[in-house]
């Protein structure tokens, strides 16, 4: 008797329910229950209304995230443009080099970062911890943008030449448009993981700013694991809707494509 | 002009983007406890790495990823290869979810991962240590080999493995014959990926590890990094994981080119 292939991904079915699905079940039942007695309670995510200095971390998270994504945009933007252009940009090697740090352990590019901070003597605080974002995920960036945009037909960009379009033009009405799939899942892969980090702030700002990833740190360290687990539920819930607005399919277009 | 502009400023960020890291590789070679003061070019700390003179928990540490990168590594390109050969014959709703629920641990911020299973391991009373980091790594690792492996099955022609059963072949000849040549290289990048993914996380290890004294690299970094500063002996040591990671995607983008080139 011939087993068929497609009962192939039962025991992975199985693995990914255990260890994927059933964690998430979990959070949610523990975000969900009152710490003291047990039974189902909103307590936990009353005392984070409730908990100003939490709030504010939460608030203050946001906007790091919101800043790091815009710079990481301005300065991704024009550099996915150029080396999307044959005619400014020949080498492949560079394209790498930009993708490479992507893959460097961020505690170890953190801890660079200090160590470049101390080279420089320049004081750690909030404008190492923004250096410090903008330098750990600009790749994020310029790799989504760089992907749409080196996939653009170029037919459209010189039909609006043709037209009489002046550069600006043909960048805002052609470039622009068809690279903003590019440019959602950029911002998508650089906020979500902003909004999400810890270690990061306090290695930054010698524990002087404390962000969100933080806090529920903190809390699941110390032993509270219903409102950690709150905590944690209402990132993910953040980053749910972040994904919504920025269109879900956009982040995983390279699935045909290679490692890199 | 425009040229030498667009040039410029690509290598101005590219600059930017390194120099944390080439300070810490010019500083590795030398001895000075603070970073910043040159105390002379020295190949101390390197010797100090390989003869032994680093502190025992910095080498379990080592060994710790090590280990842990080869066996989820392992684990995972055996699980997920199969996964992927089943996934591509499933059809319908079944194949939406288990693609969906494929793609939450690549989507899923670190910490989440971390903390969800965390709380897995407590619900369930399991002990956590080596165990429960290996299984957290298996999980969001094999989500990766499935995405590398899945290409290779599309290229496929689908009537070779039925041209080998009729031609006679049993079914796991057939697959070891026909099949698994075609996806090997799928294979071989998945198994890449999921070491170099492996030995390059934190969150999810920092949360699975219990406290019984299990420390990753990455985790024996964080907690050298709170004492104050970086120790000296970590200079050479995060250099030589830059190298690595480096090589290791080279040759794996070498190999993708190659292939692609080939299929072309």
């Amino acid at each position: 008797m011939t087993i068929k292939r497609s009962t192939w991904a039962l025991p992975y079915m199985v693995f990914l329910i255990l260890f994927v699905a059933l964690p998430l079940v979990m959070i949610t039942v523990y975000a969900f229950t009152d710490p003291g007695g047990g039974g189902i309670s909103l307590k936990n995510f009353v005392k984070f209304a409730n908990t100003a200095e939490d709030m504010h971390t939460f608030v203050y998270s946001i906007e790091i995230a919101l800043i790091t994504t815009v710079l990481c945009l301005l300065l991704g933007y024009p550099a996915a443009w150029i080396l999307s252009r044959s005619d400014l940009n020949r080498s492949s090697v560079t394209v790498i080099l930009f993708i490479l740090p992507m893959w460097i352990n961020m505690l170890v590019r953190t801890l660079a970062t200090v160590a470049l901070f101390d080279f420089l003597k320049l004081p750690l605080g909030e404008g190492a911890l923004l250096f410090g974002m903008v330098y750990n995920f600009l790749p994020f960036m310029i790799y989504p943008i760089y992907n749409t945009l080196s996939k653009m037909d170029g037919s459209y960009v010189e039909a609006a030449q043709d037209l009489g379009a002046p550069p600006s033009k043909v960048f805002t009405k052609v470039v622009l448009p068809l690279s903003m799939p590019g440019v959602w899942s950029g911002v998508l892969m650089v906020f979500m993981p902003t909004i999400s980090t810890f270690a990061v702030a306090e290695l930054l700002t010698l524990n002087k700013v404390k962000l969100f990833g933080t806090t529920i740190q903190e809390n699941i360290n110390n032993g509270f694991w219903n409102y950690g687990s709150a905590l944690a539920l209402i990132m993910l819930v953040l980053i749910g809707i972040t994904t919504m607005l920025t269109g879900e399919d956009n982040a995983r277009e390279d699935e045909t494509g290679g490692v890199i | 002009m425009r040229k030498l502009l667009a040039q410029s400023y690509l290598w101005l960020l590219l600059l930017i983007l390194y120099s944390p890291i080439v300070i810490i590789a010019i500083f590795s070679f030398t001895e000075a406890k603070v970073m910043g003061n040159w105390s002379g070019l020295s190949f101390g700390l390197y010797s100090n790495l390989f003869n032994g003179q680093v502190s025992g928990a910095l080498v379990r540490a080592i060994e710790n990823t090590l280990s842990i990168g080869v066996l989820a590594a392992l684990l995972s390109t055996i699980l997920g290869s199969i996964a992927a050969v089943g996934i591509f014959n499933l059809k319908g709703w079944k194949k939406k979810s288990i693609t969906f629920l494929n793609d939450i641990p690549m989507l899923n911020p670190d910490i989440i991962t971390g903390i969800s299973l965390f709380i897995l391991f407590v619900a369930v009373g399991a002990r956590q240590g080596y165990v429960t980091v290996l299984l957290a790594h298996v999980s969001f690792c094999t989500p990766y080999v499935v995405l590398s492996v899945m290409p290779k099955l599309r290229q496929m022609n689908p009537n070779t493995y039925e041209a080998a059963l009729d031609l006679g072949a049993t079914p796991s000849q057939a697959l070891r014959k026909v099949i698994f040549p075609q996806i090997w290289p799928g294979v071989i990048s998945g198994f890449i990926l999921a070491f170099t993914l492996s030995i390059d996380d934190f969150a999810v290890t920092l949360f699975t590890k219990g406290n019984q004294g299990l420390e990753t690299l990455s985790t024996y970094i964080y907690a050298d990094a709170r004492k104050g500063g970086l120790t000296p002996e970590l200079r050479p040591l995060m250099t030589i994981i830059f190298l690595t990671v480096l090589l290791l995607l080279v040759i794996i983008n070498i190999r993708n080119s190659r292939l692609t080139k080939r299929n072309k």
